[in-house]
């Protein structure tokens, strides 16, 4: 998903936590092994202030999919599970929510029991029942929810929901008792990361009574420590306290610091820095502008914070029209690019790393290799990139008979996107293309470049994670499944069908859930085998940089979440 | 000079050279042109700069590159050493011409050399796009006022059209569907890096500023009693307009030639701005200071150069309108002598 979508965990046992404690923290604030502290009534009260460019859409939790939004939901909306507030690897943790506990799975897996807790209300003071938690369920796809089809395809009933959202009922599917507070979810098959997708806020509970459509810009009530008091898309979010609410879970919901959290909207990320160095915001949202970069990093040192992502930028090639529909031609792209330029365009070493391996570093299945560096191939490849290969580059081109051609680099127009671009164009036509930048919209060219109708050769995108499993690299962006000709949702943007690699997948997938290690070999493999076909070129893992006023305290990064807004405090 | 010497100059040379001499005394007409032609000439200049002067290619990302620097090597873009090490930051002006004399953009590449070559391709655009622009005008124009009726009402609402949007507006619209794709008429094709399209585009935005005007000359001059004369003696129309008419529009025409050169540059420069003017690797003034934008807490010169080039020649072009107008106003150049 895009640097503005969230970022969704799979916490299933031994596989998660083997991938989370690979994940390093470089916080200038060291992570914990543990979670919050415990809450502090002395530093609460005052307003936190938060400043970006622009809203993030429908503040509806079963529709927004942006870590912009999904950074707020974490402290208001709960479902049965959440992750874990906590620091560092101990975010990737899921625990239980409004349920009591961990679901009691039978049935092979295939049946998740859980207890409501009783005693809580939304902020409407409407109590929370199982019949909420029901209609909940069934609101996913009632309101065509961005992952219903890909999270919750697997409840029994899924299927005619999808197909007939609006008459949507999942009577076997979600079973409960309001006499006993039970809840069970019926699934029609195993799946080994059920327990993630019910923790992240499209499986939020809402009161049964919530429209059956898109909310839009009505707050829909909450359960959390705050609630949405207004909300203007061209103006500003406000949360404040939720009367209604009483700490049951530190670990899952714990009080929050401010009285009240302000996203203003509508500042340009120049205008955000100055702000927080002038303690007029406590925190910026957007990326820093690069030249404010090495100012903050000096001036501010101290209220800087960076921290890993397990994510890529990188450059999908359609495998299926010219010139790329040539594995040469994809190879001597591979081969062109140099990627410590492109870290260079990022914003330098400290905040990105070169990479051409598929499944970034520090996550599951990973492996160090780069077989399109000098020296060597991807037979025969090195241990890391260390630099370009521009003669061979421009042999695989000639070789190809695809010299001359002409190549469209399509990338989004923000400053960094276009600049990427550029130096694509710059490189490509070294190797003997004749390469035009096309700049469009942040707003469409995911969309854009997803749609084989725009026929697109060549592009610039990032994808961040959703959880810790190497299916959610390999499988959702290059298996047969993630390729939809002629649709927008297209996330297999190379257009790459193999049918032996997807059926290695499959295979890898159900390793996967009896043995952990094994699975995770094999995706490594996996992941050198579809680099030798090159439907993508890799660039480089970034990093998260987070940049708060002095004034603000108790900075806590989660790699789930990224920062928790509700923990800053001002006093 | 006195009254009298005045009429017997006015009298004993033709009004063209009359004006010509009335330009060559003016100052600003002086001034202008010295500007201008010093600009046009480095822009021209602009291969002779970088391949033996600075020895870049400025169309050429150069992430990696070194220059010297009081003999020391240093890398183009220099990250950041100080502090957390955050941020990659391009060379500045190092004021030596051989060595990226104005510093480096986020590509590494010079920009001077840019300037230069952005140069030739903002005047090449602007004076192309100006010309396309009153030549369309003056024909509409002429053809509307001289016909009139059905012919003048179609042309009018046309311009009208035109004139109901806003230019920029009109000229973003424009420029975003054809740059995407290119334009086909027949069998001629512009593709989307095409200059024809930006100068087809930002000519055809300022028609109706110059035809309207020349229509309403063109209405009143049809009624003087020469050109009624001349219909009256069965002249053909293309006679009278080319023997008539055109003579005594073409002052206005000339005083309009500057300004509408400097809107056209100005316009290509915005749109260039925008991204969807000139596009990538190639250089104008309005992309350049797109380029700066971004490094203008570091590298202001990125943005500041190309920008005081651009105000420069505006200004240069409408103080030489504003000459040329006067030494073709006889009133003005009466007053003035006087």
């Amino acid at each position: 998903m895009r640097r503005r979508s969230v970022v969704l965990t799979s916490l299933i046992g031994a596989a998660a936590l083997a991938a989370s404690a690979l994940v390093g923290g470089t916080s200038s604030q060291a992570a914990t092994a543990g979670g919050m502290a415990p809450f502090d009534p002395a530093h609460a009260g005052g307003t936190i202030k938060l400043v970006a460019a622009a809203a993030a859409g429908s503040l509806d939790p079963k529709i927004n999919y942006t870590g912009q939004y999904w950074e707020l939901y974490q402290a208001s909306y709960d479902g049965l599970l959440g992750f874990r507030y906590g620091d560092g690897k101990a975010s990737f943790e899921v625990v239980p929510d409004l349920a009591t506990a961990l679901p009691v799975m039978s049935n092979g897996g295939k049946t998740l029991t859980f207890t409501l807790r009783s005693g809580i209300k939304f902020s409407n003071g409407q109590p929370v029942t199982v019949a909420d938690v029901k209609a909940s369920f069934e609101r996913i796809f009632k309101v065509s929810s961005p992952t219903a089809g890909s999270f919750y395809n697997g409840i029994v009933g899924a299927t005619a929901c999808l197909s007939k959202p609006a008459t949507c009922k999942l009577d076997q599917g979600v079973v409960v008792d309001a006499k006993t507070n039970k809840i069970v979810i019926n699934l029609t098959a195993p799946d080994e990361t059920i327990i993630s997708k019910l923790a992240v806020p499209h499986a939020v509970i809402n009161p049964a009574n919530s429209p059956v459509k898109d909310a839009g810009t009505t707050p829909i009530p909450t359960t959390g420590a705050y609630m949405f008091k207004s909300y203007d898309p061209n103006k500003s979010l406000v949360m404040v306290r939720n009367p209604y609410f009483k700490e049951w879970s530190h670990d899952a919901q714990p009080q929050g610091y401010p009285d009240q959290i302000e996203y203003q909207f509508g500042v340009t990320p120049t205008a955000q820095v100055t702000a927080v160095e002038n303690n007029q915001a406590n925190w910026v949202y957007d990326p820093i502008p690069a030249d404010r970069l090495n100012e903050i990093g000096t001036k501010y040192a101290s209220q800087v914070h960076v921290n890993p992502l397990t994510a890529m930028w990188y450059l999908p090639m359609n495998v299926n029209i010219a010139p790329f529909n040539n594995v040469k031609a994809r190879q001597a792209v591979n081969y062109a690019i140099d990627r410590a330029a492109m870290v260079k365009i990022f914003g330098g070493s400290q905040l990105a790393a070169p990479v051409c391996s598929f499944l970034p570093p520090n996550f599951p299945g990973h492996v160090d290799y780069c077989g399109y560096t000098k020296g060597a191939t991807p037979d025969k490849p090195a241990k890391a990139w260390s630099a370009p290969d521009l003669a061979l580059a421009k042999q695989l081109v000639k070789d190809s008979g695809t010299a001359g051609q002409a190549v469209g680099i399509v990338v989004s127009d923000d400053d960094v996107n276009k600049q990427m671009g550029v130096y694509l164009q710059s490189v490509l036509n070294s190797i003997g293309y004749k390469a035009t930048v096309k700049p469009i919209s942040g707003n469409i060219q995911f969309t854009y470049i997803q749609n084989t109708k725009n026929k697109v050769q060549i592009s610039v995108t990032q994808w961040y994670q959703d959880y810790p499993a190497a299916s959610d690299f390999l499988n959702v962006l290059l298996g047969c499944a993630s390729f939809t000709p002629n649709s927008d949702s297209s996330i297999n943007m190379a257009g790459y069908c193999n049918k032996s690699f997807d059926a290695q997948m499959a295979k890898a997938m159900t390793l996967g859930l009896t043995d952990t290690a094994a699975a995770n070999k094999l995706w490594g493999q996996l992941d050198q085998q579809v680099m030798k076909d090159a439907p993508v070129a890799v660039a480089f893992t970034p990093k998260q940089l987070d940049f708060i006023s002095s004034g603000t305290k108790n900075y806590h990064f989660s790699l789930q979440y990224k920062m928790f807004v509700d923990q800053l405090q001002t006093k | 000079m006195s009254i009298k010497d005045s009429s017997e100059a006015i009298f004993s040379e033709s009004p063209g050279k009359i004006a010509l001499r009335t330009l060559r005394r003016d100052k600003r007409s002086v001034i202008s042109l010295t500007i201008l032609g010093f600009i046009v000439a480095i822009s021209l200049l602009a291969p002779i700069y970088a391949h033996l002067v600075a020895h870049t290619n400025p169309f050429n990302s150069s992430l990696d590159a070194t220059t010297k620097i009081s003999g020391k090597t240093v890398p183009v873009l220099e990250a950041s050493s100080t502090g957390l090490g955050l941020g990659v930051t391009p060379i500045g002006p190092t004021w030596n011409p051989t060595s990226y004399f104005l510093g480096a953009d986020g590509q590494g590449r010079d920009v001077m050399a840019r300037l230069l070559y952005g140069g030739r391709n903002t005047l090449l655009i602007g004076t192309s796009a100006g010309i396309i622009c009153i030549l369309l005008a003056l024909l509409i124009g002429v053809i509307a006022g001289y016909r009139k009726g059905w012919v003048d009402a179609i042309l009018s609402r046309l311009l009208d059209v035109i004139w109901a949007f806003p230019v920029y507006l009109l000229a973003i619209s424009l420029s975003v569907v054809l740059l995407t794709s290119g334009l086909t008429i027949g069998f001629i094709h512009l593709g989307p890096g095409s200059f024809a399209l930006p100068i087809l585009i930002i000519g055809v935005v300022y028609i109706p500023y110059v035809a309207r005007p020349i229509r309403a000359q063109v209405l009143t001059l049809r009624e003087r009693e020469f050109v009624r004369a001349a219909i009256g003696t069965g002249a053909k129309d293309s006679t009278i307009i080319i023997r008539e008419i055109l003579p005594n529009i073409i002052p206005s025409v000339l005083v309009f030639i500057p300004i509408i050169v400097a809107l056209c540059m100005l316009t290509e420069s915005a749109l260039s701005f925008l991204s969807i003017g000139v596009q990538p690797p190639q250089a104008s003034w309005g992309t350049i200071i797109n380029d700066g934008l971004a490094l203008l807490y570091t590298r202001p010169w990125v943005g500041i150069a190309p920008g005081l080039l651009i105000v420069l020649t505006a200004a240069s072009l409408n103080l030489y309108g504003d000459a040329v107008r006067d030494a073709l106003d006889p009133k003005t150049r009466a007053r003035g002598d006087a």
